[in-house]
């Protein structure tokens, strides 16, 4: 450590600069959840991919919707298994720091969603379900990715955009964009973290 | 059972950082503190600090793969910022492994606040020199 001395001023600044740029920097990783699993959303774009495969051989909305709610309620522990394990190998834990953190900003979207899904599932808007999973879905990814890598966020925007267009677009495309958002999406994001953000 | 341990703070010890700090002239600017807070200074500590400061808790492990330190190197810093009073330590199981996590104690929330006042007040005061 430079003495502080009352002689080298702009040394003294310099040193404190670094200091709080060194306080900034730790804060920012510290706060960072690096667990988000790759190979935990790659299972799930093979999941999505798959529903969106057998829709069409569903003859009712409500075959429809069970189709897609089965292949959520097989993804998400899953995805939670892979989450954990990318976690215990990186020494993070899932209960504490910025796993919470990631877990209090991505729950509130879910939850909005799954009350949304229940309230169209009552009012027989089947047309809008696609649209509300998907925006619902990706808002909570931006949300939760604002404190992991950038690529999390990213992947959260395009989801809430292929959410968009569900919402506007006819019926026939909603298919199409539950395959690319819940599969190819989370396919070629789940290849990307695993290949550069450690699995 | 979890077992909180206690700290210099609790009991009411007085630590290095409450030593007042000595305002020295600096060239053309004003007073300010050479008496820095020696226990958060040091960059290991200062790290410790820092990454408590924006997390609810941390594990040993965490701290250590975040700051990339060997087990000793973190054990011995974390001692002295629980001894001074600045960060609180929490043994217990995880399952049958033994876990440690620390939490940032009001005292050392305020020990990183006067920090950055204090480094910030040393750029101000030679701004106008440099």
């Amino acid at each position: 450590m430079r003495p502080l001395t009352p002689d080298r001023p702009s040394a003294l600044a310099d040193h404190a600069a670094d200091q709080l740029a060194f306080i900034r920097d730790t804060m920012v990783r510290a706060g960072r959840f690096t667990s988000v699993s790759g190979a935990g959303m790659i299972v799930s774009g093979v999941l999505g991919s798959t529903a969106a495969v057998l829709t069409p051989r569903t003859a009712t909305p409500e075959q429809r919707l069970a189709l897609w709610l089965g292949a959520a309620a097989v993804a998400i522990p899953l995805v939670l298994i892979a989450m954990a394990r990318k976690a215990r190998r990186s020494g993070q834990s899932l209960k504490t720091g910025p796993a919470r953190t990631f877990a209090l900003a991505f729950v509130p979207a879910l939850v909005a969603g799954a009350l949304l899904t229940a309230a169209l599932v009552r009012a027989s808007a089947w047309n809008l379900l696609p649209g509300a999973w998907l925006t619902c879905y990706g808002a909570a990814v931006v949300s939760g990715g604002a404190f992991s890598v950038r690529a999390v966020p990213i992947f959260g925007a395009l989801l809430v955009a292929i959410g968009a267009a569900a919402l506007f677009l006819p019926a026939a495309t909603h298919i199409w964009l539950l395959g690319a958002g819940f599969g190819a999406l989370h396919l070629l994001f789940g290849f990307f973290i695993a290949r550069y953000h450690g699995g | 059972m979890a077992k909180v341990s206690s700290s210099a703070a609790n009991r009411g010890v007085k630590t290095r950082a409450s030593v007042a700090p000595a305002l020295v002239p600096v060239l053309g600017g004003e007073p300010v503190s050479t008496a820095l807070d020696k226990l958060i200074h040091d960059r290991v500590r200062l790290g410790i600090i820092s990454a408590l400061a924006v997390n609810d808790r941390l594990s040993f492990t965490e701290l250590r793969e975040l700051l990339a330190l060997t087990d000793g190197n973190l054990s011995v810093h974390a001692r002295k910022l629980e001894i001074g009073g600045y960060v609180q330590c929490q043994k217990g199981f995880d399952g049958r492994v033994p876990k440690s996590e620390y939490r940032l104690t009001t005292a050392g929330k305020r020990a990183l606040e006067r920090y950055l006042g204090h480094m910030e007040a040393l750029i101000e005061a030679t701004r106008g020199v440099r």
